[in-house]
């Protein structure tokens, strides 16, 4: 570990950490205050938060734990059409929730294509809704972040240290111990609390592959209070237990997750000299082969429902299209402006800024929405101001994910180079241009690429907000789908799906330097 | 130069803006898209009320109620257009909204009299599927059936919540034996009736909760005949969808024109085949073909506004135990 001395200035990422928290917890006060009288908690209401970490717990774990072997293939295999598969096996993070539970239900539902298949075979169909389908839905959104963010962690060993392990003759046993196995403890902790953090403010998903009411998240419980009985009290409390909950977990993960590295490398390219066995091959291509099954074939599901009616497209949806690169653009540029100044922050030992990056990500939307909307009704137009305030709220939420993408490497970059260059006396700026980001640019990247295709896909709170002239393209496919247009809506899906990846694959491949990553 | 001469450009097309009076409603979401009624009904009524009509979504009937609150006596809207009978009771006690003074024939099952709100359409919920299928008539069939439906939940549709009502409205007590029948047909529960309907197309249900004029859409626009809706024996629950004037409004006037505009024939003749909805006042063309109401008239379930609100947490509280076991 190098030093105290730190080569980076905590103090801009804590701003923009107190900037976040304040605006998160500005929002969840106003709808607090406005609030009048309401009845408290209920039995239900807690039976709604049981459910919730309940399904959260288990979605996060088996996200994670499926994960990690298909990250090690991935880690440790070279094949034509790799990259593409990576980018690809991202693609149901960020699709619009509608789109891809449908595109899901096409292969697991009732009426679906494995139903198909089982029916040839004299088989009963899939019985997907229960909470087994909730887990199913949330491993098949969140199994792409996982295994990306355990990726990196194997991305992050330099290639010098396999290169030495291979000449001591380390075998896959010994290298799991001496390298897999230190690096995934310090990567999966902080994947698992993202994870359960997006699962804990699910609510269509787990509502309607849960089958019923059984599946009641709190989030379903918050917009019952809002607009069933319109009490805000409540709403505001069910979010501060949302937040609590989430907040405990990251500190958990946080504690859990220890510090330190391999040390420095030269960051040449990674050869694997210990998993050229027949076993080990068949076992990672089985591994790759089964997630990208599960993960591509649904994403085929909406590519084959939005094909036809792509022809046809009315200009309004390549309107709200355009509206949606732009919400993306200001929001990846805000994005990166919280987000790297934030990882410096905690690279240099202020571990709390990445509790309050996840703020974003535990409060609930709706209420988050309806915070701003009391918070900017007063002193301007809510509706004039819909598209900045969309763009600062996806950043927001988009946050998290990019700080567990940049910390590890920061904290990396700064232990291992922050010694040399406060000997140097290489400080702020000039250790930020010349070591820090030269470093991060493929993590930058695919923090701008990630942040970029989720506020693309993101309805977030646009629909508080927004005039007819103003929808993005997530509002006009539910637009489109309210006014019975389903094929419209498929294939405007598909063009939101085509544009998500592209914006992900030209910022994400824009920041590579590995030369195989 | 150049920017002065832009200045005073801005300045004086502000200036005629200022003029023409803007009359604000606030809507639900579907009714301003490009494909719902809010288009065309913004240029017939500015055609004749010279002034400009500047329509508002936000959310559905709910989020809008719950908006209108948010903003109070302060509120820029002068209308809101999209609560339905299940809302107007919590909507009236608000004390946001002024009586109006319209006039007008309606063609409803049932007597309008409310004071304050103004209906501009209707429908009945009923169970949509494909018209091969040999269709339960009534809610006990259903629920001794093995077909499957998609409902949407409550709390966060307004479909939903019709459902609801429905079966509290035609079983009263026996509503939570009604529940336990239909418990296991239910697939699953959706956020929006937009989820719903979609996984009906799919296949993944034979059955979805909407509305009697579904078919009509099928029919009209895709010429395609092969949904239908399954009339019940017990009747059919409404929606009333109406409109009504804030007390806060600064233009009371307009406001008083626009709800007489909308249960007129050029406001009324465009709501079947873009809400797909039934008119509230039967245009003299009448409704094109596939709009024909398939439900008696007497067999029509609407409870009273304030009495749908006393019920509404009973109701939930037994359909929660009833499908949560």
């Amino acid at each position: 570990m190098a030093g105290r001395a730190q080569p980076v200035n905590p103090w801009f990422g804590g701003g923009a950490a107190v900037l976040v928290a304040a605006l998160i917890l500005g929002c969840l006060a106003a709808v607090a205050l406005r609030a009048e009288p309401g009845a408290g908690l209920g039995a239900a209401d807690w039976r709604a938060v049981r459910f919730t970490l309940w399904q959260a717990v288990l979605s996060a774990v088996l996200s994670v734990a499926f994960a990690v072997p298909v990250a090690r293939a991935l880690a440790r295999r070279r094949f034509a059409g790799r990259r593409m598969l990576i980018t690809l096996l991202g693609a149901p993070f960020i699709l619009p929730v509608i789109v891809a539970v449908l595109g899901l239900l096409a292969v697991f539902g009732l009426n679906g294509w494995l139903s198909d298949v089982l029916g040839w075979a004299g088989l009963p169909p899939l019985r997907i809704y229960g909470l087994h389908g909730v887990v199913l839905a949330h491993v098949f959104f969140n199994l792409p972040l996982a295994t990306r963010l355990i990726l990196q962690g194997w991305q992050e060993i330099p290639a010098e240290r396999f290169r030495l392990a291979a000449h001591l003759g380390a075998g896959p046993g010994a290298i799991w111990h001496l390298l897999e196995r230190p690096m995934l403890w310090r990567v999966v902790p902080g994947a698992l609390a993202v994870v359960f953090a997006i699962c804990v403010s699910s609510f269509a998903v787990a509502l309607t592959l849960g089958g019923g009411p059984r599946a009641t998240t709190i989030e379903l419980a918050i917009y019952q209070a809002f607009r069933f009985d319109f009490d805000l009290g409540r709403a505001a409390l069910l979010s501060c237990i949302q937040i609590i909950v989430t907040l405990i977990a990251a500190l958990l993960a946080l504690r859990a997750a220890p510090s330190g590295g391999f040390g420095a490398g030269l960051d040449r390219p990674v050869r694997r000299w210990d998993a050229d066995g027949l076993g080990l091959r068949v076992l990672d291509g089985v591994a790759i082969a089964t997630a990208a099954g599960f993960l591509l074939l649904p994403l085929l599901a909406v590519v084959l429902a939005g094909g036809p009616g792509l022809a046809a497209l009315p200009v309004s949806v390549f309107q709200a299209a355009a509206m949606s690169v732009l919400v993306a653009a200001g929001s990846t540029v805000v994005l990166l402006v919280l987000a790297v100044p934030m990882a410096a922050g905690v690279a240099a030992g202020w571990r709390w800024i990445e509790a309050a990056g996840l703020l974003g990500l535990a409060a609930s939307p709706l209420v988050l929405g309806t915070g701003l909307f009391v918070l900017i009704y007063p002193v301007a137009d809510p509706f004039s101001v819909a598209l900045p305030v969309t763009a600062l709220v996806n950043a927001v939420m988009a946050l998290p994910f990019a700080l567990r993408i940049l910390v590890p490497r920061a904290r990396q970059v700064v232990a291992d180079h922050g010694a040399l260059a406060a000997s140097l006396d290489m400080r702020g700026l000039a250790f930020l241009r010349l070591v820090l980001l030269p470093r991060m640019r493929a993590q930058i990247g695919f923090a701008a690429g990630l942040g970029a295709a989720l506020s693309m896909g993101d309805l977030g709170v646009i629909a508080m907000f927004a005039d007819p002239q103003r929808a993005t393209l997530p509002l006009q496919i539910y637009r489109l789908m309210g006014a019975y247009r389903m094929e419209a809506a498929a294939a405007a899906a598909l063009l939101l799906l085509v544009m998500s990846m592209a914006a992900f694959w030209l910022l994400d491949r824009g920041g590579r330097w590995h030369a195989e990553a | 130069m150049k920017y002065l001469a832009f200045a005073a450009g801005v300045f004086c097309a502000s200036a005629v803006v200022a003029e023409t009076p803007e009359l604000t409603v606030y809507t639900y979401d579907s009714f301003v898209s490009d494909w719902g009624p809010g288009p065309a009904v913004e240029a017939a009524f500015e055609e004749v009320c010279g002034c400009d009509l500047k329509l508002v979504g936000a959310g559905d009937g709910a989020a809008l109620l719950a908006r209108i609150k948010l903003e109070g006596a302060r509120s820029e809207a002068d209308v809101v257009l999209g609560l339905d009978t299940n809302l107007t009771a919590a909507a009236l006690e608000s004390e946001l909204f002024a009586p109006h003074g319209v006039q007008a024939e309606y063609d409803l099952p049932i007597t309008w009299d409310d004071a304050t709100f103004v209906p501009y359409d209707w429908g009945y919920f009923a169970f949509v599927h494909n018209a091969d299928l040999a269709a339960p008539n009534d809610f006990r069939a259903l629920g001794a059936s093995d077909l499957k439906i998609v409902i949407q939940d409550p709390r966060s549709s307004t479909p939903g919540l019709g459902l609801l009502m429905w079966v509290k409205a035609a079983y009263g007590d026996q509503a939570p034996e009604i529940w336990q029948g239909l418990a296991d047909n239910i697939v699953t529960v959706t956020k929006g009736w937009s989820e719903a309907y979609g996984l009906f197309l799919e296949g993944e249900a034979d059955m979805v909760l909407s509305y009697t004029t579904s078919p009509a859409y099928h029919l009209i626009a895709e010429e395609d005949a092969s949904k239908a809706a399954a009339v019940f024996d017990e009747g059919h629950y409404m929606q009333v969808e109406v409109a009504g004037k804030l007390a806060g409004s600064d233009q009371p006037e307009l406001a008083d024109q626009f709800l007489q505009f909308m249960v007129s024939d050029a406001f009324q003749s465009i709501i079947p085949t873009t809400n797909w909805m039934y008119p509230a006042v039967m245009p003299e063309a009448g409704v094109p073909a596939g709009f024909e109401n398939i439900v008696d008239a007497d067999k029509a379930l609407l409870l009273p506004a304030d009495e749908a609100a006393a019920l509404r947490d009973v109701a939930l509280g037994e359909w929660l135990g009833a499908l949560s076991q």
